[in-house]
């Protein structure tokens, strides 16, 4: 009989460190033998193997492309945080700034982001600037949203509270308004973090001369499918460290939340 | 010559006892509703002394909390007036404390730091808060402890019951000596053995600070532990109907609501209580 306890297990810490390691083993696994057993061929469906084999071979270009990508991903991304916040403060402490501004930015928000990379390429050229301002692009809304959402959710109670204390507009953001917004920000922080990323690489594989949107739409018309696969998972991988960092820094940040 | 000419109206006056430190001069309100304006409040007439403490009860949509909205100053009556120190009340006045049935503590903020607020906002306090802060945290302190929160001050509000919050939240309500302490139903959520606990609390806490209180609550006998005058008010428009004076000695205590003194003030503003 065995002592191992399974829901003793799942609440544990290392339980979230060696599940995920476990699944991700188990699916590279299961990808590696259904390529095999089926036959499937490379410029189909890459084996793992087959993939790693590519990561090796074209190191050199991968972490160049790989840099590329994650600094205009950063850039726009920390561009859409500050006009995000700021546009949010607008919107949720203005009545006038939301009337006016809020249906534009919805339907701004509505129109597809690939649809303005062509755009973007005739105004820039084929660079690193169409890269940034699409991830910028797609990065800005939900953080403009959470923000103004977590204004509107001060408890009207707590409001007055500080109202008959006869705090200042400045007082009262400082002291409820940024704290109370600060989880709201943290949440769409991890949410924009993936959209700035599917931003750069919309543009990239439409109107760029580097990044690893570049290098997917190069490696597939040369049918070099392992090598787009390399840099899909590479992609994956940084999504997934930035992602990670955020939840880290908000745990950090949020102290006070369960 | 020219000879300074007596106010009458003080000089009538010496043989009164205090001055009122809120006079309620005709207060009136009204709503719109369909169309039309709806009247809530008919008319208020009332004074209140310096540390009395008076409570409102009444059937449910009477304008009770409005009455306490519009002594704060958070929305000034719009009919008639109230006079503080005889002044009009126009905008939120700043020396005084409230509490919510709902404690709205800040959750990022500890017990003893969520009571420190107001001292970080209202003058004086507020301008020697960095040289006095080991002083303003033993009045803090102090108060905690009064409620028997003394061992709960790093906690955060989430892990606090719902008594411990609303005794968290009276101490802040009445941290920074407020002249006027004013509370909408603040054990309203609470179950009936955590608010007769809160009932002495509350005295306790208010024989300390001395301040003006304002209660308005649904429950008669909260009333009449806490109060030294409790007004009735009628169903909408609402009226005072009747006005009770509790003559029960204090500090009181939870054996005295068992005396016939108690059980009659009790039934003297039962019998008043209309429903709409």
């Amino acid at each position: 009989m065995s002592s191992f306890n399974l829901d003793h297990f799942l609440k544990s810490k290392s339980a979230g460190i060696v599940l995920p390691f476990i699944a991700t083993v188990v699916l590279f696994a299961l990808w590696e033998l259904i390529v095999i057993l089926f036959k499937i061929p490379p410029f189909n469906l890459p084996a793992p193997s087959n993939i790693v084999r590519a990561m090796v071979e074209f190191t050199p270009q991968l972490f160049a492309n790989s840099m590329r990508t994650l600094w205009t991903t950063l850039l726009g991304f920390v561009l859409a945080v500050i006009v995000g916040v700021i546009l949010g403060f607008m919107i949720g402490y203005s009545r006038l700034a939301y009337l006016t501004m809020y249906p534009l930015l919805v339907a701004f928000n509505t129109i597809p982001k690939a649809a303005i990379v062509p755009l973007l390429a005739i105004w820039f050229g084929a660079n690193a600037i169409p890269a940034t301002v699409t991830a910028f692009l797609l990065a800005f809304f939900p953080i403009a949203v959470n923000v103004a959402l977590g204004l509107d959710t001060v408890e009207p109670e707590m409001k007055d509270v500080l109202r008959s204390l006869g705090a200042s507009q400045v007082e009262t953001f400082q002291k409820v308004g940024w704290p109370h917004t600060l989880p709201y920000i943290f949440a769409s922080l991890k949410i924009a973090a993936s959209f700035a990323f599917i931003g750069a690489v919309i543009s990239e594989s439409v109107a760029s001369n580097a990044g690893l949107g570049y290098l997917i739409v190069q490696a597939t018309s040369d049918f070099n499918v392992p090598l787009a696969f390399a840099a899909l998972i590479l992609l994956a991988i940084m999504g997934v460290i930035l992602y990670t960092f955020f939840v880290y820094l908000e745990k950090k940040v949020i102290y006070w939340a369960r | 010559m020219v000879k300074p000419t007596l106010d009458p109206s003080s000089s009538s006056s010496i043989a009164t006892d205090v001055e009122p430190l809120l006079e309620f001069d005709r207060v009136g309100l009204e709503y719109p509703f369909e169309g039309s304006m709806r009247r809530i409040i008919q008319e208020v007439n009332l004074s209140i002394k310096p540390s009395e403490f008076v409570s409102f009860v009444g059937p449910s949509g009477c304008g009770k909390t409005s009455i306490l909205r519009m002594v704060s100053g958070l929305s000034p009556a719009p009919i008639g007036e109230i006079r503080y120190r005889g002044q009009r009340i126009k905008k939120p006045l700043n020396n005084v404390g409230i509490a919510f049935q709902n404690p709205v503590l800040l959750p990022w903020r500890n017990t003893l730091n969520n009571v420190m607020l107001p001292l970080e906002i209202v003058p004086p306090y507020k301008n020697d808060f960095g040289q006095k802060k080991a002083e303003y945290t033993r009045m803090a302190q102090d108060l905690l402890s009064t409620v028997r929160l003394q061992d709960f001050q790093k906690q955060y509000p989430w892990q606090l019951s719902g008594g411990m919050r609303q005794r968290a939240s009276l101490c802040r309500a009445l941290i920074h000596q407020p002249e006027i302490l004013l509370l909408d139903e603040p054990f309203g959520a609470l179950d009936a053995f955590t608010r007769e606990e809160m009932w002495t609390m509350l005295q306790a806490l208010w024989m300390r600070v001395k301040c003006v209180g304002i209660l308005i609550t649904h429950d008669l006998r909260e009333a009449v532990f806490l109060s030294d005058r409790v007004f009735v008010m009628s169903p909408r428009p609402s009226t005072i109907i009747y006005e009770e004076l509790i003559n029960l000695p204090r500090p009181r205590t939870l054996e005295m609501e068992l005396d016939d003194e108690f059980n009659h003030y009790f039934s003297n503003i039962r019998r008043h209580i209309h429903h709409n």
